[in-house]
């Protein structure tokens, strides 16, 4: 990044954590959690711990960070080296972003930044300017990308609160400050465990490594009454309403499915699994028990946007709610082939051109590098 | 400690205070050492360890006495003498399989009491050892019983069968549903690990005259338990996988870096050979690679030296590729490697 852009990020963010300390604050048992930031241009720094929200504030101000993270993890010395933290126990995290969805928008909403010339273009598989393949993918904001996350974190809590018996108090919904969802479940019965443990959960949430026998497919002489039924609980209720539709086709599409074998049903369970009704988590997040995660009211800098705790997800709408950057305006060259929309308003697509925007939208172009200061 | 009648006690011999029970029969270590009458025990004992070495459970109902009032305290005898002669010897192979097959045994007895319903205080006591020894609440439920799910993952990682997975279980309101023989089958590698880790607590005796015989039979049965291996130098197909992405300067991503550097730390390679392996990924970056395989190898940062993830791992990430040569091994590290 150009040692103006920089600083102009730098300043911007500064400028936002002074204004908006009532956003950021330690969570609780501040003391037993790990802190770490990243800076603009520089590499993380963590195992920093703080007892109050004035602690946060100064290291807020003192540093510039471009990221905030804190631990879901609670350990009797946070600010000693990962061995001798001295873990204890770790909160529930789950990370749902748009990208794991795939949806067919994508390529309507990302571009790519060659690494070697710097050119921003449509989706190609080589730099149209200077035919290096080293590229970045780049994802502007997509409105139909957020309502599909949000089907997503909506199906997760489902099986949050039904099958694993989490209670919907303590489950904290937040937009990441990108294009994903966080989901923060707090003192449940599974803080305890390991990743390995939480690694068959994340299985079993994202419906993977599924065994025909258990949804219904006997291995000898298979039986149509142990296939599932709509009314049933967990993942077999899922899958029943899922291949079946309804109770009057259940019938016929056994049949069909005891026909053509075990295996091919193996391979419808995996498909859904994959393309329908596993939620797509990811599960690098959730299997981490030592992961500093990012602090809720802090700024993301892919976006300059803020993670924000949504109440109501479904009224929820981050690319004009968590946009909290000012607006005065700021000139700015831009390049880039497609448009992105903050606060209902338009922006792009620019080639090679000086423009006026308002600080929000020069500090998006900025985090996703598609612009510079003018 | 749970308090034992003497019918638990010759079932789940593992729970009793050797010490104690020996004293409270009024028999002291050094009289099975010395009286003839007593050598039958010692006897038993050696059987025991070998029939556990071979794999089989003990059937103490082999010998043909009818009688409940000696039986089970021989039973409990047998056990403890044959703790005695595996410290003596201390030979860790034994003592692994010994605590293996002592588990099994104690997991039929398990099972059993589970659903004796003619026997409450059998139940209730199996039950108890689930809470007390496992930390594993079980409750009944109807022809079932259900042990809330983080209890369950806990002992259930332990299996690497399918059918132990979260996701093919039936599971309901927080809890997980199991029939009487999984809910025993769930905790046999902890019952294995606590009467293992008892037999290791527990003081080696001086050597008497009396058990010298036995503990060098059991250094030679021991032998017959040296394990050979060959190590062939084929990567399995994950890693092969991982090295023909990096080739062809795909974004490998960053699980898959890892696993591909700690197999090739585990197979002996040096940081300087596998650095220049990662020369084509798009975000290549000499010295951040070396700085990174170097935390991983434990030369630098924390001193942890990370190893290979295991087959389960590889595969929650969509980076397992098994073949027929695999050979249904749970590490790569395995791959290859024969008995010969």
């Amino acid at each position: 990044m150009l040692e103006n852009d920089l600083k102009f990020l730098e300043e911007t963010f500064k400028q936002y954590y002074f204004d908006h300390f009532d956003f950021i604050h330690i969570p609780d048992r501040s003391l037993e959690r790990e802190y770490g930031y990243k800076k603009f241009n520089s590499g993380m720094v963590r195992h920093i711990s703080l007892k109050t929200d004035k602690d946060l504030h100064l290291m807020l101000m003192t540093n510039v960070p471009s990221d905030v993270f804190c631990s879901n993890a609670y350990y009797t010395f946070p600010n000693l080296p990962m061995a001798e933290k001295d873990w204890k126990e770790a909160d529930l995290i789950f990370d749902i972003d748009a990208k794991d969805l795939n949806l067919s928008c994508r390529k309507d909403h990302t571009c790519v930044k060659c690494l070697s010339c710097g050119e921003v273009s449509l989706l190609h598989d080589t730099c149209p300017k200077c035919k290096s393949n080293k590229l970045d993918l780049l994802s502007l904001t997509c409105d139909n990308c957020i309502s599909g996350v949000k089907k997503e974190v909506l199906n997760l809590i489902k099986i949050l609160t039904n099958d694993l018996q989490i209670d919907d108090k303590n489950v904290r919904t937040s937009f990441s400050g990108n294009e994903g969802f966080h989901l923060y479940v707090a003192n449940s019965s599974y803080n305890q465990l390991g990743s390995k443990e939480r690694g068959d959960l994340i299985d079993y949430i994202m419906f993977r490594r599924v065994m025909p026998e258990r949804f219904g497919f006997k291995k000898e002489n298979p039986s149509r009454h142990t296939f599932p039924e709509l009314d049933e609980a967990g993942w077999r209720g899922r899958v029943a309403k899922e291949l079946f539709g309804s109770k009057s086709k259940r019938s016929k599409a056994i049949t069909k499915i005891i026909s053509d074998g075990k295996l091919a049903y193996q391979q419808i369970l995996e498909g859904i699994g994959k393309n329908s009704i596993g939620i797509k988590i990811d599960p690098n997040v959730t299997v981490d028990i030592h992961r500093i995660f990012r602090l809720e009211g802090s700024l993301n800098s892919k976006s300059g946007l803020a993670k924000l705790a949504c109440e109501n997800i479904e009224k929820f709408n981050p690319y004009t709610e968590t946009c909290l950057i000012d607006d005065s305006s700021v000139e700015v060259s831009a390049n880039f082939p497609i448009e992105f929309r903050l606060k209902n308003t338009k922006f792009g697509p620019y080639t090679n051109e000086k423009v006026s925007v308002p600080k929000y939208a020069a500090a998006y172009m900025l985090c996703k590098g598609i612009a510079s200061l003018a | 400690m749970i308090s034992l009648g003497q019918d638990e006690i010759a079932k789940y011999p593992f729970l009793a205070e050797a010490g104690q029970y020996l004293k409270d029969k009024g028999f002291t270590l050094e009289q099975f050492a010395t009286d003839p009458d007593l050598k039958i025990i010692v006897d038993k004992a050696y059987e025991r360890i070998e029939s556990a070495a071979e794999g089989k459970i003990y059937n103490p109902k082999a010998d043909n006495s009818s009688e409940k009032d000696t039986v089970l305290p021989l039973n409990v005898f047998s056990f403890l003498i044959a703790i005695v002669l595996l410290k003596l010897s201390g030979l860790n192979t034994l003592i692994n399989r010994f605590s293996l097959a002592e588990a099994r045994r104690a997991e039929k007895f398990l099972e059993r009491d589970l659903v004796s319903n003619s026997n409450k205080t059998s139940e209730e006591f199996a039950i108890k050892i689930f809470r007390d020894v496992f930390s594993v609440t079980i409750k009944k439920a109807g022809d079932y019983f259900v042990i809330p799910i983080s209890d369950y993952l806990q002992h259930a990682v332990n299996f690497h069968e399918l059918e132990w997975k979260l996701v093919n279980r039936h599971v309901e309101n927080g809890m997980v549903f199991l029939s009487t023989h999984e809910s025993a089958r769930l905790i046999r590698k902890e019952l294995g690990g606590y009467i293992s880790s008892r037999i290791r607590a527990a003081n080696t005796p001086s050597m008497s005259k009396g058990f010298e015989d036995k503990v060098n039979k059991l250094s030679e049965l021991a032998k017959k338990f040296v394990v050979n291996t060959i190590v062939s130098t084929e990567y399995p197909p994950c890693i092969k996988h991982a090295i023909e992405e990096l080739n062809s300067g795909e974004n490998l991503p960053h699980f898959g870096r890892f696993m591909l550097a700690t197999f090739l730390l585990g197979r002996g390679q040096t940081i300087e050979e596998i650095v220049p392996l990662f020369k084509n990924a798009p975000d290549w970056n000499e010295k951040v690679t070396r700085y990174q395989i170097k935390q991983i190898s434990g030369e630098t940062g924390s001193n942890t030296k990370y190893s290979c993830p295991s087959c389960d791992k590889i595969e929650s990430h969509d980076m397992c590729f098994a073949t027929p040569d695999c050979d249904n091994i749970i590490n790569p590290m395995q791959f290859g490697k024969k008995r010969l």
